[in-house]
């Protein structure tokens, strides 16, 4: 993936309510990619600037040694990474690279694929995942997950935000009522659709429906919101979109993205983890991997010579 | 035959073969349709003057003209619905367990094989089953509750195979992010799972009941009564008959006065299947546009 | 955290049991083993009867001999005549059904524009849901007459009566298989041969069907093995005389006219007669068991190589 082919999609939003940097921030990044920082963002949740300041904040996720198996092949080899907690994390890296595995490591997602197998540990908080007897359904309440193609239930607006609150035990409407409103609210949607929160969530546009799915990963009130290229299948403007969304939400969640375009990485993430072949290759602060990568297959990527 | 040039000199004749051959093969098409056509009209044709209130309604008799199928229909109607309730939830659950709990285990491979094979197994083979284990090992007798045990063994694997092809029909995405909101692996099912395949699930029901109602084979087995005289009361222990029996015994008798009231029972019974195939035909149409993924 | 979806963050390693979740399991698991037991079933019901059968006749006797007649003292009871007459009536089932099922599936694939397909289906559905009874209906009261005024010399049940019946029987399921198979060859084959200036023809009889040729083959099997199975129909149309005859004018008695005509009859549980049922019921399963298992490993192969 060539960064330069990326060059039209954030241009063409310029009506977007974005903070000023960001069309200069993707003009820099598309021309001389690792030379100029990328630009700040301007409001609150100043993005850590140093590998010192990543390391004093309090961590959400810590994975150690993590090892990966599909059946004989290892995907993912010793992987070490905290996510701090209030900040976003991108994962990018090549296809294949293990980025997406990782993610879905975190929310024990592919514990749903036959003959899979995790070594290493994984702590939410202080409590390892992977420990025997841990509730996988528990877990996933805690971390919530938007997946690469928005996948909404073929049922109402309202009942796809509800399922999760619904399949935790809520049963009063009051209480669903005012979970929907304010996740659809905080995923930018409520406006859109108040006054048609009984039509099926199949008749939204694919960016609409994007934003259903974040609202209703948000309604089972996780701590940690896992993202798998969100993004990947929307136009330029519902792109922008989901990531301002991502940029509010980071105050109440953690996140963790995994994405394609290095731009979005840049543009969103505080800590950047560069995955290949398996191998976490380097993880940092996003400005400081963008500009000062450490390792040559890092800086290769991010100037598009392969990938 | 597979030499592929059609415009060689020696072949002039190879344009009109291959119109000859489309025409024969739409022949035989036209043909299987001529068949159901003159089928229905020869049976309509004959039975229809037999058919009228008092022939529904009516008791068995040992002369044709005052015979009714009452007992019979009511019997058949018994029959289906008792099989309804055991053979949809044993077929959807075996069906969802296969689907989404079944590892991709030789266990697994075993019933599915298992499946197969029973639904290639003779009716008349379930019938002396249910001889064997039904009526004589359990005791049910010639019941109502014997012979829909013995047909939900029969229509079992028709009722399994489609409910899990309508479930491998869910995206998995679906399944993804149930999952992914903290839904159990019932709750999935429950919630998201079988509503997503209910018109593919109600098909494959209604067409295997359809099958029950049609079969006669497996109830002859059992030694169900051919002439009953009253509706049954209580269905573990009451003799029943259903249709397809009375048309088979009607059918086996030389006068041809019965053959007519046979004929009236055929179109009773062919119009409750085509109505139930209609809706079957309905079902997948309506709901296999509706939702698209 | 504002959203209070649930009660506050459970220990992960702590879960509560979800009991409902492993009795549901229990409970489908018991519902997939009844389709095994079902066969097991089957299985014990046959051999406990013909066991004790085949302690009074030999099987020797039993496979051996050309003279069914139970009623007959001593009796005798060799199953020639009744797999004779089986064989005589689905032989000739299939010769009037193949070609027809065959030349409607290559139109149906081949030729038919969507509407007719459409339209021609449902109408073939309802061909297929037809009870038996009613086939034999058929046989009996039409067909058996228009037989003998062509046949002046056949008998009034005869197995060409019941072929024929039969024949029309199976047709939707040669038509619906074979038409599945003949749709699944692929479309490059077919474009590789117009290019080449075959005629339509040519493309059909010399590259889809013998493409096909391994799928059509198994559904001719699964078809047949019904046209074995097959019950009510033929006890009524093709008669009740157990006989060795290749003349389809004759009355001959299958297999399952057989075990109906005992069924009916009032010899009494545990007599050599009734437990002949038994024995009768055996040899079906097994003959139609085999062909079955045979249809579907071909099938099996075919999917593997289009798939």
């Amino acid at each position: 993936m060539a960064i330069t082919a990326r060059t039209t999609a954030p241009l063409m939003r310029g009506s977007e309510s974005a903070p000023v940097g960001r069309d200069q921030m993707s003009e820099t990044l598309s021309s001389q990619p690792p030379v100029r920082p990328p630009a700040m963002r301007t409001e609150a949740g100043a993005k850590p600037r140093t590998a010192a300041e990543i390391n004093k904040l309090p961590k959400k996720v810590t994975a150690t040694d993590v090892n990966f198996f599909y059946g004989e092949h290892q995907a993912l080899h010793g992987i070490n990474l905290g996510v701090p907690e209030h900040h976003v994390t991108a994962l990018i890296g090549p296809s294949g690279c293990g980025k997406s595995t990782f993610l879905r490591c975190l929310n024990r997602m592919n514990d749903m694929i036959e003959g899979t197998r995790v070594e290493g540990t994984i702590l939410l908080d202080d409590q390892d995942i992977y420990r025997p007897r841990t509730d996988v359904v528990e877990l996933r309440k805690r971390v919530g997950m938007v997946f690469q193609k928005s996948n909404p239930f073929p049922k109402t607006i309202y009942e796809n935000v509800a399922y999760g609150p619904r399949v935790a035990g809520v049963r009063k409407r009051e209480v669903l009522n005012e979970i929907v409103e304010k996740c659809l609210i905080q995923s930018a949607l409520f406006d859109e659709v108040k006054d048609r929160l009984d039509t099926s969530a199949l008749q939204l546009s694919g960016g609409q429906q994007q934003r259903l799915c974040i609202a209703r990963a948000l309604a089972t009130g996780p701590d940690v919101l896992l993202m798998d290229e969100p993004a990947s299948a929307l136009d330029p403007k519902s792109t922008a979109r989901v990531e301002d969304l991502i940029f509010e939400l980071k105050h109440t969640y953690t996140i963790v993205i995994v994405t394609h375009n290095m731009q979005q990485a840049a543009r969103v993430s505080d800590q950047t983890a560069f995955f290949y072949e398996g191998h976490l290759v380097e993880a940092g602060p996003t400005n400081e991997l963008f500009t000062k990568p450490k390792e040559k297959q890092t800086e290769e990527y991010i100037t598009g010579r392969f990938g | 035959m597979s030499t592929l040039a059609a415009d060689k000199p020696g072949r002039p004749w190879a344009p009109l073969m291959s119109r000859l051959f489309a025409v024969a093969c739409g022949a035989c098409m036209l043909f299987c349709l001529a068949l159901l056509g003159a089928l229905l009209y020869k049976i309509f044709g004959f039975g229809w003057d037999r058919l009228n209130t008092a022939f529904i309604t009516g008791k068995p008799s040992f002369m044709p003209a005052k015979s009714g199928i009452l007992v019979p229909l009511v019997g058949s109607l018994y029959l289906i619905g008792l099989t309804a309730a055991i053979a949809v939830p044993v077929g959807v659950g075996a069906a969802v367990y296969l689907e989404e709990y079944a590892p991709l285990s030789r266990w697994r491979t075993i019933i599915q094989t298992n499946i197969a094979n029973l639904a290639g197994v003779p009716s008349i083979v379930y019938g002396i089953l249910g001889l064997g284990l039904f009526v004589r090992t359990i005791g049910l007798g010639r019941s109502v509750v014997a012979g829909a045990l013995t047909m939900s063994l029969v229509v079992l694997p028709i009722v399994i195979l489609s409910a899990q092809e309508a479930l491998r029909a869910v995206p998995g995405t679906i399944r993804q992010a149930s999952y992914a909101l903290g839904a159990t692996r019932w709750q999935t099912i429950w919630y998201q799972l079988l509503p997503a395949s209910l018109p593919g699930i109600l098909t494959g029901v209604i067409l295997s009941l359809s099958r029950a109602l049609g079969e006669a084979a497996p109830l002859v087995a059992i030694g169900v009564a051919t002439v009953v005289r009253q509706v049954p009361e209580n269905l573990f222990t009451d003799e029943f008959t259903a249709l397809p029996l009375q048309i088979f015994y009607w059918t086996d008798m030389p006068d041809e006065a019965f053959h007519e009231a046979a004929a009236a029972a055929i179109i009773v019974l062919l119009t409750v299947l085509i109505g139930m195939n209609a809706l079957a035909v309905f079902l997948r149409y309506k709901f296999g546009k509706r939702i698209q993924w | 955290m504002a959203l209070t979806a649930t009660t506050p963050p459970m220990e992960l390693t702590a879960p509560r049991r979800r009991w409902l979740e492993s009795v549901i399991h229990a409970v489908l698991l018991v519902c997939a083993a009844a389709s095994v037991a079902t066969t097991v079933g089957i299985v014990a019901v046959l051999l406990s009867q013909s066991i004790p059968f085949f302690r009074e006749v030999s099987l020797v006797e039993f496979f051996t001999g050309t003279e069914w007649a139970p009623l007959f003292s001593p009796a005798r009871y060799g199953i020639i005549p009744l797999v004779f007459g089986t064989t005589l009536v689905a032989g000739g089932a299939a010769v009037i059904a193949i070609p027809l099922g065959l030349g409607t599936a290559i139109y149906l694939s081949e030729y038919a524009t969507p509407p007719v397909r459409h339209a021609v289906k449902p109408l073939l559905e309802i061909l297929a849901g037809i009870p038996s009874v009613v086939f034999g209906y058929v046989a009996v009261v039409f067909i058996s007459p228009l037989l003998r005024k062509v046949f002046p010399s056949a008998d009034y049940f005869n197995a060409l009566n019941a072929s024929i019946v039969v024949g029309v029987m199976i047709l939707p399921m040669i038509i619906s298989l074979s038409e599945d198979v003949l749709r699944s060859v692929p479309r490059s084959l077919r474009e590789g041969a117009f290019a080449l200036g075959a005629t339509k023809l040519d493309v059909t009889m010399g590259v889809v069907v013998p493409a096909a040729l391994s799928g059509i083959m198994a559904s001719f099997l699964l078809a047949i093995a019904r046209a074995i199975g097959e019950t009510m129909a033929v006890t009524l149309a093709a008669g009740a005389t157990p006989q060795m005859t290749l003349n389809p004018l004759k009355s001959v008695q299958t297999m399952t006219a057989y075990i109906v005509e005992v069924s009916q009859g009032d010899a009494a549980a545990g007599t050599p007669e009734h437990r002949s049922i038994f024995a009768v019921g055996l040899t079906l399963f097994v003959m139609t068991l085999a062909l079955n298992v045979f249809a579907q490993m071909i099938l099996k192969r075919m999917r593997e190589k289009y798939e």
